[in-house]
């Protein structure tokens, strides 16, 4: 019956699609969530009143997280084409659209764990200042667990992103649902494929965003 | 004990500057609970964070226990930290770690081991009377249960000094009267010397042996509470003592009793560090054939004992009321004033 309502979507070719967008998503994600933190911290601690209060650091950093956040992704990835090829030797497939989708997300991100180590009480940070805490305590037993539900529901708002942007990434040749939908649907003019592309990636998002939720919510003992 | 000697703090706020903390020099004894009181925007709160550095002074020197606070390097002032424990209105404490967590926090940072720490954490739950609710987070407990928890992490690396930032202006009176407690407590048992700062001055009537009052940045009076309260000498400190004592428009009253009364005498009875105040009516009219009739007082308990005034009417054989008056005069520490005599 289904078959009926979808002629020309071969299961084993959806399964494929599917674990590639997965397999680029994940995989871009950790990057991202590394990069993101490093850049989010970097960014308050060298902002106004910060603990490593440094203005040209924080406005270079600035600078650059807000121009590759200007950039639209999908000409992003068009510029990182060579630099792709030389990283990966490759740029064609999912591990060639890894190194865009996290230059492209890990700024994005960087925002949202700079909001998140802002909202966190001045006042514990300096409770941990008044005990004799170093920096890195400060960092790895305070800013970070303190903010932790908003660095979950960031990296749940940013996956998502990824999500699509792996969408974007398959119609230049990365692979996945996306480049599914865009080739053997679109071009081919099987429009079944499209609609059940769209259908996974909307159950994918649909996770991601059910999983981050109840993390968050676990984690949160405001 | 400590020692601060001209120390100042100016803010510099867009070509503005702010002096917050002007010229001070104080000394604090070893063991002792020394209270600072001040009016919003007086400097106690960049006062008190001066002394651990937690901003740093424009000028002047601090001493805690001969240690130059202000000379240290960055690393020496991490170590000489953990022997300041600080306090602070609004409890500050780590909303993701529950009680014993936040409690073992600074033995963390002191690099305590693990057994340790938990042993340590245990006392300091049984001192400040948490038992029950070590593994409860800060969002579970009332506001007197979390100053607990944050007098416990303050003192869990034996600090030499406590500083208390307004630690009980966001509590209600019952609760503040039993962190106050607690803080008497922990002073007599650790021979601890506690800085107070607050803008309530029952809270430095309950607890603090001495008092510097501030204004603008400067100790503008200071000396034991017993003093500042018989004779304050600035105005401020004068409207702080009629927060505890209320003023004189109650003599309105009193001469209102007196024109009324037709028997014995009316006398004002001042206490001053007199510890036995309650006796003190009892014993005379037992020594002494008197009946005595209060007819009006504030009475207050500072750490010193009692302090405030007293207005009764004594009724009795006109010898007796004198022998009487000669009694308290001579025996008791009271001030007696006879104010009118009826007879
Ligand atoms: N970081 C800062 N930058 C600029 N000015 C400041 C800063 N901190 C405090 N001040 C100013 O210094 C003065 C003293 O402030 P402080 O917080 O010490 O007062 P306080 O006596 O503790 O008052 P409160 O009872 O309201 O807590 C105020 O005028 C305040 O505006
Ligand atoms: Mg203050």
């Amino acid at each position: 019956m289904l078959s009926d309502l979808f002629p020309n979507v071969k299961a084993e070719d959806m399964i494929e699609a599917t674990y590639e967008t997965l397999y680029m998503t994940i995989l871009s994600l950790i990057g991202v969530i590394i990069f993101g933190i490093l850049l989010g911290l970097l960014l308050y601690l060298t902002n106004k009143n910060g603990i490593w209060e440094n203005k040209y650091i924080y406005q270079i950093t600035s600078a650059v997280v807000n121009i590759f956040r200007a950039v639209p992704f999908i000409i992003l990835i068009l510029l990182l084409f060579p630099f792709t090829g030389f990283l990966m030797g490759t740029v064609r497939g999912p591990n060639a659209a890894i190194p865009a989708l996290i230059i492209g997300s890990a700024p994005f991100y960087a925002r949202l764990v700079e909001i998140a180590l802002v909202e966190v009480d001045k006042g514990v940070v300096e409770a941990a200042k008044s005990m004799g805490a170093k920096t890195k305590t400060i960092i790895f037993k305070v800013l970070l667990p303190e903010s932790m539900p908003a660095l979950v529901s960031g990296i749940t708002v940013t996956a998502i992103a990824l999500i699509g942007y792996t969408a974007m990434a398959g119609v230049i040749g990365a692979g996945g649902l996306g480049n599914r939908a865009h080739y053997y649907g679109f071009m081919r003019r099987d429009f079944d494929v499209v609609v059940v592309c769209t259908i996974i990636i909307v159950i994918i998002v649909f996770i991601f965003q059910f999983i981050g939720d109840m993390i968050s919510k676990r984690i949160d003992k405001r | 004990m400590i020692s601060i000697e001209g120390l100042s703090k100016i803010f510099k706020q867009d070509n503005k500057q702010l002096k917050a903390v002007d010229n001070l020099n104080l000394k604090i004894n070893q063991g002792e609970i020394y209270g600072i009181i001040g009016y919003s925007g007086a400097g106690k709160s960049t006062f008190v964070r001066l002394l651990n550095r937690l901003e740093e002074p424009s000028s002047g020197k601090i001493f805690i226990d001969k240690q130059e606070i202000t000379s240290l390097k960055s690393n020496e002032l991490r170590l000489a930290r953990r022997e300041i424990g600080m306090i602070f209105q609004h409890f500050n404490l780590l909303w993701s770690r529950t009680v014993k967590e936040n409690i073992a926090f600074p033995l963390e940072i002191a690099g305590i081991s693990k057994d340790k720490r938990e042993k340590r954490v245990q006392e300091l739950i049984d001192l400040v009377g948490l038992s029950g609710r070590e593994n409860a987070y800060p969002s579970q407990l009332s506001g007197g249960q979390k100053q607990r928890v944050g007098i416990a992490r303050a003192l869990a690396n034996k600090p030499k000094v406590l500083l208390c930032d307004e630690a009980t202006s966001a509590l209600d009176p019952e609760t503040t009267n039993s962190i106050l407690e607690l803080l008497v407590d922990i002073n007599a048992k650790m021979k601890l010397t506690i800085i107070l700062i607050t803008h309530e001055m029952h809270v430095i009537r309950k607890i603090c042996n001495r008092v510097a009052v501030m204004e603008n940045g400067k100790v503008v009076e200071q000396g034991d509470v017993l003093d500042v309260f018989q004779k304050p000498q600035q105005a401020v400190t004068k409207k702080f003592v009629e927060q505890v004592m209320g003023n004189d428009e109650d003599n309105e009253m009193i001469n209102q009793l007196i024109a009324n009364s037709t028997t014995g005498k009316i006398l004002r009875l001042q206490f001053i560090g007199e510890s036995t105040n309650q006796a003190l009516i009892s014993e005379v009219s037992r020594k002494f054939n008197v009946d005595i009739n209060i007819l009006q007082g504030k009475i207050t308990q500072t750490q010193h004992g009692a302090f405030g005034t007293l207005y009764v009417q004594m009724n009795g054989e006109k010898e007796v009321i004198e022998q009487a008056c000669q009694f308290i005069v001579n025996e008791t520490s009271v001030e007696l004033e006879v104010i009118e005599n009826a007879i």
